[in-house]
């Protein structure tokens, strides 16, 4: 048989054709846009369009990159500033959801068999309503003249009300409520896996149930707690619709200086440069995710 | 491994680069082709697509047009020109109608995004207001690309008794835009609430025009002074927003507002129909407003340009365009249309101006992209204080 043909009819065999999918996927979704997001970021805005980063009108590709979006970036603090205020935000968030989140997983995993499909679905209940209408609840809950503010007036707590609404509180209180599911399903399914004579050995050997669960329990879940975290933390950064509707005006979040670029100032170039760090900053976290899921698996 | 992997990568990079560079040298032909091939195709399908600003038309509009023409209209509607921009540049919105405010159309024709207009299936061009038409040059000259849909001003609107709650023994200004620029003013008003359009060109624009420094040429030192006085003021302002200003008004929860003269007025009729105690009023400043006109324009690559002109058509006529008046308060340029405006609409001196107010009113106009950039940066600054 020759190399060639070889080649060819392992190409098309049913098992390559099935690793290719995904691999497809990546390429056509991931790879090419971010591509293009890269090429647009070394580009420079023209009137209404964005610069040729490959010039052919000598007959032979010139290329020009235009590194001066990403000059800006580091010029101006405000970008800094923004970054790490986006940063801030989203490991609060995180770190909220994870001490929410854990005692819910765990005490999920722990209830009866029978109760946990049931716990499950009400844990993912509220996707069934839109995102966005949820956000829109909150709003009327914390609002000066809302739910919550009219109910404590009336009940005499308060005389005036306590501006919660545009406010880091009620972006909190949007951000951790929205994210929370994706913290505690990574837990549940990990917590759910544990066995549990580990503990009954450690109970055995004298062990209290306290020690017992930070020496056995949340080792054993790391998994878990990094698989919810990274859930949590990639999407809290980017960010744009919950600072928006919940947020203060003096709310700094990544996702509104992209808006500002892209739409305010008609600055493509800027915009992608801004999503090309961006990226980068979530794929330090996704590095050590995969390297901690890698070690996982080796053991 | 570390060879193959090379290679996917380099792989990956030209795959990139080929649908890059192909994407780019498609634009222009394809663009012509769509041109010549909407043109050639004179029966067009009855379907037209409109992208309009919200609360912009009145109830029967379109069902009239409907019942009129057979053509199965599709109304879509935004709230920002920044959106609108981005999707105009971007290519291929499906729409066969934009309403751009004329200073973004401006920047619009100039990057090739409109096609001219067919002035012999415009019939009804001769009703506009001379005056409007002349106003519209200084974005299209020629009036080629742009009919005017409705117009007003950026200025600062009321609810004039908690307005003069607020202020006690201390008189209204003589120029209303001391309400919204001048300390002495806003420290007493902060307490029932001041709100800011959430557009930093409007803000900028207005707060220049306030400081008597040029409006759309203003230099570094011009914005810095700009941007000092507005910060000023900024401990005093409640809330920025540019969707929410009438419900705000209506329900009281402001009193004082930097906006846009229209939603004042249309505030103050939803007040009235509501029989609720607030009196909303637009303010025309002594030292004028600044003029905005949102224009009806077809992007270059309409798929259906003829029912375009049908409908612009059918707009300039006189008791179409001035039921759409009565509804959202906010002026036509239709000369014909004002003797069938409801006479409170027309006698209102915010909505129709004096001669002499009109005189006054800032042009529209448009920053260069560094200025944009300036003054957006400010902008940020400004309300969240980085």
């Amino acid at each position: 048989m020759a190399t060639k043909q070889g080649f060819f009819s392992r190409l098309f065999d049913g098992k390559h054709a099935v690793i290719s999918i995904p691999y497809f996927w990546f390429i056509m979704l991931a790879a090419i846009p971010i591509l293009i997001i890269l090429k647009i970021s070394l580009s420079e805005m023209q009137g209404t369009s964005v610069s040729n980063m490959i010039d052919w009108s000598n007959g032979w590709p010139k290329l020009t990159l235009n590194f001066s979006s990403y000059q800006f970036i580091f010029s101006d603090s405000l970008y800094l500033k923004t970054y790490l205020s986006s940063i801030q935000y989203a490991l609060l968030t995180t770190l909220i959801c994870l001490v929410i989140g854990y005692p819910f997983a765990y005490f999920m995993a722990r209830s009866p068999k029978h109760l946990q499909p049931m716990l499950l679905m009400l844990i993912m209940l509220p996707f069934w309503t839109s995102f966005l209408l949820r956000i829109y609840a909150w709003k009327t809950l914390l609002e000066n003249n809302g739910i919550i503010n009219n109910a404590l007036m009336s009940l005499g707590v308060i005389d005036t009300p306590i501006a919660m609404m545009n406010t880091s509180f009620s972006l909190m209180v949007g951000m951790v409520y929205s994210y929370l599911p994706f913290m505690i399903l990574p837990l549940y399914a990990n917590l759910s896996k544990l066995d549990i004579r580990y503990l009954e050995a450690a109970a055995d050997l004298g062990t209290s149930p306290f020690k017992a669960f930070w020496l056995i329990t949340v080792p054993l879940s790391k998994a878990g707690i990094i698989a919810g975290s990274m859930l949590v933390f990639i999407p809290t950064i980017g960010e744009y619709v919950i600072p928006e509707l919940l947020g203060g005006s003096s709310t700094l979040m990544i996702g509104r200086v992209l808006w500002n670029e892209f739409f305010s100032n008609n600055d493509w170039p800027m915009a992608s440069a801004v999503a090309v760090v961006m990226i980068l900053l979530i794929l330090v976290p996704m590095a050590i995710y995969n390297k901690s899921q890698a070690e996982a698996e080796a053991k | 491994m570390k060879y193959a992997f090379s290679k996917t990568f380099l792989a990956l990079m030209a795959v990139g680069l080929v649908t890059v560079s192909c994407g780019q040298s498609e634009n222009k032909p394809a663009e012509n082709i769509n041109e010549a091939v909407a043109t050639a195709n004179a029966p067009e399908e009855k379907i037209l697509n409109i992208y309009n600003w919200s609360d912009y038309i009145a109830p029967d509009t379109i069902e009239n047009f409907e019942k009129e023409t057979g053509i199965k209209v599709r109304y879509d509607v935004f709230d920002s020109n920044e959106i609108l921009h981005a999707k105009l540049i971007a290519k291929n919105t499906g729409y066969d109608i934009v309403v751009p405010s004329s200073n973004w159309a401006k920047q619009q024709i100039e990057g090739g995004l409109f096609q001219k207009l067919d002035k012999a299936k415009l019939t009804n061009w001769k009703n506009l207001d001379e005056g409007i038409l002349k106003q519209m040059e200084g974005v299209d000259p020629g009036n080629q690309y742009l009919v005017d849909w409705m117009w007003s001003y950026n200025t600062v609107g009321i609810n004039e008794d908690k307005v003069k709650a607020a202020l006690g023994d201390t008189p209204m200004p003589e120029n209303a835009w001391d309400l919204v620029f001048n300390p002495t003013y806003t420290s007493k008003l902060k307490a029932c609430g001041i709100t800011y359009l959430d557009t930093p060109t409007d803000v900028f624009q207005a707060a220049l025009h306030y400081l008597n420094k040029p409006v759309f040429t203003a230099s570094n030192d011009d914005y810095q002074a700009a941007f000092d006085m507005l910060m000023k003021v900024r401990p005093d302002i409640k809330k920025f927003n540019s969707g929410g200003q009438i419900e705000d008004l209506a329900g009281g929860n402001v009193c004082v507002a930097f906006g846009w003269a229209g939603d004042f007025n249309l505030a103050r009729k939803r007040s009235i129909e509501n029989k609720s105690e607030q009196k909303i009023v637009a303010l025309v400043p002594k030292t004028g407003g600044l003029i905005f006109m949102d224009t009806m324009a077809i992007p270059a690559d309409a798929k259906h340009p003829n029912n375009a002109h049908l409908f612009m058509n059918y707009i300039m006529q006189p008791k179409v365009t001035a039921a759409i008046t009565n509804e959202v308060t906010y002026a036509n340029p239709n000369k014909a249309a004002t003797e069938f405006v409801d006479e409170e609409i027309r006698n209102n001196k915010s909505i129709y101006l004096s001669d002499e107010d009109i005189a006054k009113l800032v042009p529209a106009g448009v920053e260069g992209q560094e200025a944009k950039r300036t003054l957006t940066r400010f902008y940020t600054k400004f309300k969240s204080g980085v």
